[in-house]
Formats: C-alpha cells, structure tokens, sequence
C-alpha cells in the first residue's frame, strides 16, 4: 500500500520536471532487474517482502517509466562496447603478445624435457653465481632435491620457468617505464594512478577482459595477467631509485659535460641499482603469487594442484602443493635478496 | 688590461615559474625582499658586472643564501639566467647550442663542490679520469692523466680505493685533482673547502695557490669566509642579497670599504696580517734618514717585527733593486684601524 503512495511520489515528481513525454509505454523484452538477475543465481533473496522505501535505484525509477535505463543495461553497455572494440584490440594486441607465447611455450619446454640431472646443477650454479653465498645455495640445492624426492619437481620447474619469463619481460618493460617516469612529473602523475589501479584491482577481475581477448589455451593469457600484477613494485622503485639519486652528483655530471645518456648509464642507473633490485625482488615474490592464480586460466605447475584441492576437496594434495608454493617463495626471496646485498656492500677489493 | 677571460654583464637571476612577467619590476628597483614577499619570486642575481682576467683568481664572497652559489652555476650554465649575457673569451655562452655547451663543460671549464660531489660506485681513479672518459679519451692515457693529479695532490696510493674510505680533505683532493685531469683553463670551486677543518684547509689553500704558481689557470672561488677570500683573492667581488656590494682588489677594498656591510664584514680581520706594504706605502719622500729596507709584498706584521718597538722607525721600500717608496710607524698604525661607521663621521 505505502509502496503504491512511493511509486507514485516518485511519477509525479518526473510529471513536474515535465518527462512524462519523454517516458514510453513498458516494453515487454525489457532485461530483468539487478534483483530479478541475483535472485536468479540462487543468492540474494527473492523479493517477496518489498522494502518500505525503496530506493529511487534505476530499477525502481524504470518501473515509473520506462524510458529510464535499468541497471542491467548499464553491465549490458559494458559489456556490449567491450565486445565492440574488442575484434579491434585483438588485431593490434595478438601480433604484440604472440612472442610471449612462444617465450613460455619455449622456457616451459626447455624446464620440462632437460633432464633433472643437468638443470638442477645448472640452477644451483646459477644462485651462486647471483648470490655468492653458500647458506643460500645450499638450501636451494635441498629445496630442489626435496621437490625431487616428493615427485613435484616438474611442476615447481614449471612454476619456475614462468616466472623467469615473466619477470625477466617486467623488468625489461618496467625499467625503462620507470626512467621515463623519473625524466618528467607529468608522465610521474599520469602513470601513477594506472599503477595503482593495477595493484588494487582484484587479481580475478584483470582475468575478465583477457578472457574475451585471449583463447584460455593460449599461455600468453596468463603471461600478461602476471606481468600486468608484477610489473608495478619495479617500475616504482626504478623511478624512486632514479629520484633519490643524489642532486650534487648529477650536478658534477652535469658540470662536466655528461650527455644525457652518459648520464644515466653512468651515474643515474648505477646509483638506482639497490632500489631496482629491490623492486626486482618484489616482482618476482608478485609473479609468484599471481602464479596461483593464473591456473584458473590454464597456467601449469604448483598452482594446478591447489587449484585441484580447492576443487575436489583433496586436502592434502592442495596442502602439500601450496607448502611448495611457500618453499620455492622462500628460494627465491632469499636469493634475490641475497644477490641484492652484494650491491649494498661496496667492496674494495674488486 | 687584455680582454677579460669570463665577461659577466647584466645578470638577473629571478626564481619562480613566472620569472620573465617580474624582471620589469626588478629593473626598476624592486628589491629581494619585497619581490619575495608581494610576488612570492626570489631573487636570486641582480644586475651582476664581473669581469674575471685570465690566470687570476676571482673571488666571490658572501653570506648564506646571498646567491654564490647562483652565481657560479651560471658561468657554466647550470642555471639559466633570466637575462643576462655571459662572455667567454668574448663568446656569448647563452647563444650557444646543446652541443656546444656540452664542448665547453667538457673542456673548458671543470668545478669542485662543497660536498665533492664524487661518483660513490667508482674508485678514485676512475673518478678523477672522469673527466676525460666523457670526452672519449682512450682508458691507457686518461688513467695515466689521472695517476699524474693523483701524485701532484698527494693521493699516490689510493688510487683503487673508493671515495667513502677517504676522509673529507683526502675526498677534496680528488675533487681538486678530478678538475684538473680535464685540462680545462678555467677552475669553479664552489665552498670547495668549507666542509674541511681549520688545518685541513689551510693545507688545502696552500696546496691550490702552488699549483696556480704554475697552472695559471683562470679560478672562481666562492667562500663565506674572509681570510679565505683575502689569502686567495687577485679579484675580490663581495655579494650581499644577490648583487655586487663593491669589487677589486682586497687589499683597496680592505683599505676603502664603500658600505657599512662591508666595514662590518672586515671588522673583525687581523688586518696586520693582512694588509700588505704596497697597499699603505707613501711614495712621496718625508726624509731619507730609513731604519732599514722592506719589500712591498710584507705585511704589516713583519713592519712591526722589523720596528722593534721604535716608533719612529722608518723603512724604504725597494723592489727589484728599485725605490718604489717608504712606510713609517704613524702610517701603519693608521691602516691597522679599521674604518668604522663611527670614526668615519668625526
Ligand atoms: N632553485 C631555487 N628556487 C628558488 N629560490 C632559489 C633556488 N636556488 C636558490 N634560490 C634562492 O636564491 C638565493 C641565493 O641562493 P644561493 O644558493 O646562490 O646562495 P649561496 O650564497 O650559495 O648560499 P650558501 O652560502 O648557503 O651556499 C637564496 O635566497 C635562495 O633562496
Ligand atoms: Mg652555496
């Protein structure tokens, strides 16, 4: 009865702003209302009891007339226009990101049919070629003989061989990202927010449009849902690092007649260095997080098997690979870090 | 007197985004002061006139913040001016292009800095041949340049060490030695020695006045500090709120100062020390009964040494075998009072 009163409050006041003209008669293929279309998925409850007020929502002002868009059109409109670019970004965006399928089809190729017995040497080398340090190396040959011993070597190695890839392409597309930021304030205040939407967006909702875009088979899909998350920390900290070089060196740079790229070659980036690696680092710990959750869309490795304990409630399965996910986080912090402290220390004797 | 080597005329340095809108008030007198407080722009240079002589050193003194530093950066462009010419030797460096600029900093003129301002991730070596690796001197020559500076300011030894394992004289010297390696003939040293102790410095000083003996180089030198600026002066300009107070040679602006801020600065000098034979000597002839002989360049301290407390002693001045003039005790005491505002009335 009251909501009758409402409803009609709300007519006249569109009669006395003169739109009742404009209002057309209901239409029968009108989309359901936002109500009607979370009722339908089984949550939300069906509206049997209507509120005493309702709010003059878009679905409540299109019941008075129907000339006013329900909110439904509203995802409808996204929806609709992202489908109408979206052919068009596919022609551009297809050819630009074919070369990172091929980089994780290769690397994740190259991971899985080298023989255990000469990658895993060939890694361990590699920690000590990065860090120095025998603490770290060796706890990296113990993860990956216990990864072995376990029989989820294959796996980790793919987890690994993706975020090599991926951090590998972040940081060859955030440093000079983050220098150009660090050259101009506009470009600081234009990139900014895009950064920090990038990090703030729930990792699930960048998955959406790459859908559409990309066939899910396509490894590149959750190539650039993992650059996309984990190329934020190092252009950051480049554009830091470049900012906080010291004003009195740059001047005698500049006092001495340094170009622009002597510069930075020689001075900025070198001087940057400890905050790039730290921002290195931190890619490479987002890479892995967003690794997880690339296996929604088909990303192979550890990730695979949480995925499947969530599923088919295999508790242990999920609980052992996520322990995995939590070791190889580990091995990699602590060599990246590990690596990033040798910069620290200024060592007279080299 | 031949061409200057660094000709500064009509400089006006206003800070702030709309600097070239305010420099009408400027010319036509608006001071520091009120442009900062009505138009919130400081002004950092006003109407600057230097001439700077080749193989002299000029000094530029003044207090904190009354625009050296302004100053010195403008000679190699490191801070545009708002107007302005800059000459060197005779070439406007304002009409110059990128790349020419670029030519001049590189071979032209080099700059020590208060902070030093070294290459932390680089040895000293490869600090000090800096200079050469940005003009693109193969590495076997510009090493050996480098060991050569290296040795002449004392660092031999050091060469493979890195600059935060030096104390702050020792970093000074490769600063020093780093301006030198370029080869450049003209020296900007900005408070090149006020983060160094008394003794330190005072080796430093004596150090940069032995290689001008025989570099010749054409040096700015910019200090707050009066005895420095006397010691090392041929060329003394004095800064007050970004412009010229008064300028020439100390030993005349020590004996005329023009304004009370300058009397006021002078007061408190050993002017004994410092004020020299020739600046006070009297070249007409009172008598020719003379205690002894003196050289123009002595100062007042050795006169009083040599009275030995006879105040009528008098002294002929002699120079290359030459009588140039003579000084008496009545004439020294009279230049060992300094000019105050008060004295000055009577
Ligand atoms: N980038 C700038 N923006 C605005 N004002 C400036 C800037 N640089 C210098 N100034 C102003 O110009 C004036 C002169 O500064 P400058 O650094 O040349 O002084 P200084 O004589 O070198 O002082 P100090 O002995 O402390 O080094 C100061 O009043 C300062 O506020
Ligand atoms: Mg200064």
């Amino acid at each position: 009865m009251i909501l009758r009163v409402i409803m009609a409050a709300y007519e006249s006041v569109i009669k006395a702003i003169g739109l009742d003209n404009w209002c057309a008669e209901p239409d029968e293929n009108a989309p359901m209302s936002m109500a009607q279309f979370l009722a339908r998925n089984g949550n939300g409850n069906p509206d049997n009891s209507d509120p005493i007020l309702p709010f003059p929502s878009l679905d409540t002002l299109h019941e008075v007339c129907s000339s006013i868009p329900q909110t439904r059109d509203l995802t409808a409109w996204v929806e609709d226009s992202f489908l109408s670019i979206k052919d068009g970004l596919k022609l551009v965006l297809d050819p630009l990101t074919q070369p990172l399928s091929w980089m994780l089809d290769s690397a994740l190729y190259v991971f899985t049919t080298v023989p255990w017995w000469i990658l895993i040497p060939l890694l361990v080398l590699l920690t000590w070629c990065v860090t120095r340090r025998r603490g770290v190396t060796i706890f990296v040959a113990a993860v990956f003989i216990f990864f072995g011993v376990i029989d989820h070597l294959e796996v980790a190695l793919q987890t690994l061989a993706i975020i090599f890839v991926c951090t590998g392409l972040s940081v060859l597309l955030g440093v000079p990202i983050g220098i150009m930021m660090s050259r101009s304030d506009r470009m600081q205040r234009l990139t900014v927010p895009v950064l920090d939407l990038l990090q703030t967006l729930p990792s699930f909702v960048y998955l959406i449009p790459l859908i559409f875009l990309f066939s899910v088979t396509e490894s590149k899909l959750y190539g650039i849902a993992i650059i996309l998350y984990a190329i934020v920390p190092i252009i950051r900290l480049t554009d830091l690092g470049i900012r906080l070089v010291d004003r009195d060196v740059i001047e005698a740079a500049d006092a001495f007649g340094m170009n622009a790229r002597q510069k930075l070659l020689g001075v900025e980036l070198p001087l940057a260095l400890p905050n790039i690696m730290a921002g290195v680092n931190q890619t490479i710990m987002m890479s892995l997080a967003m690794v997880v959750i690339a296996s929604l869309v088909s990303a192979p490795g550890l990730g695979v098997l949480v995925l499947r304990g969530i599923r088919n409630l295999e508790l242990g399965v999920g609980i052992v690979a996520g322990l995995g996910i939590v070791l190889l986080a580990v091995v990699l912090d602590r060599s990246s870090k590990a690596a990033l402290s040798r910069l620290h220390a200024h060592k007279p004797n080299q | 007197m031949s061409d200057p080597k660094i000709r500064i005329r009509n400089l006006y340095k206003i800070f702030g985004a709309r600097a070239g809108k305010y420099l009408p008030h400027v010319l036509s007198g608006m001071g520091k002061s009120e442009l900062l407080e009505s138009h919130g722009h400081a002004l950092g240079l006003n109407n600057i006139n230097i001439d700077m002589q080749a193989g002299e050193i000029s000094v530029i003194m003044g207090l904190s913040g009354s625009g050296k530093s302004t100053l010195i950066r403008h000679i190699n462009r490191l801070i545009e001016p708002t107007s302005g010419e800059i000459l060197l030797d005779g070439q406007d460096i304002m009409r110059f292009s990128q790349a020419d600029l670029l030519q001049t900093r590189q071979k032209s003129m080099s700059m020590v800095f208060q902070n030093f301002a070294l290459l932390p991730h680089r040895t000293v070596l490869q600090n000090v041949s800096m200079g050469l690796k940005v003009q693109g001197v193969t590495k076997e020559i510009r090493e050996h340049e480098g060991r050569k500076w290296l040795l002449r300011v004392g660092l031999k030894g050091h060469e493979s060490q890195y600059p935060n394992q030096l104390s702050g004289g020792m970093q000074q010297r490769v600063g020093i030695a780093r301006a030198l390696t370029s080869n450049s003939d003209i020296l900007l040293m900005d408070e090149a020695f006020s983060a160094l102790d008394p003794l330190i410095r005072t080796d430093m000083q004596d150090l940069l006045l032995e290689l001008q003996t025989e570099l010749h180089k054409t040096i700015v030198f910019i200090t707050h500090d009066l005895d420095e600026a006397l010691k090392l002066a041929d060329h003394l300009v004095i800064l007050k709120d970004g412009a010229v107070v008064q300028q020439g040679k100390p030993q005349h602006i020590l004996l005329n100062p023009s304004d009370p801020y300058i009397e006021e600065f002078i007061a408190d000098i050993n002017r004994a020390r410092v004020l020299r034979v020739r600046s006070i000597m009297r070249h007409s002839n009172l008598g020719n009964e003379y205690s002894g002989t003196i050289d123009p360049e002595a100062n007042l301290e050795q006169v009083i040494g040599m009275a030995q407390g006879d105040m009528s002693a008098r002294f002929e001045v002699i120079e290359n075998n030459q009588r140039i003039g003579e000084v008496d005790v009545a004439l020294l005491m009279d230049a060992l009072v300094p000019y105050r505002p008060d004295t000055a009335k009577r």
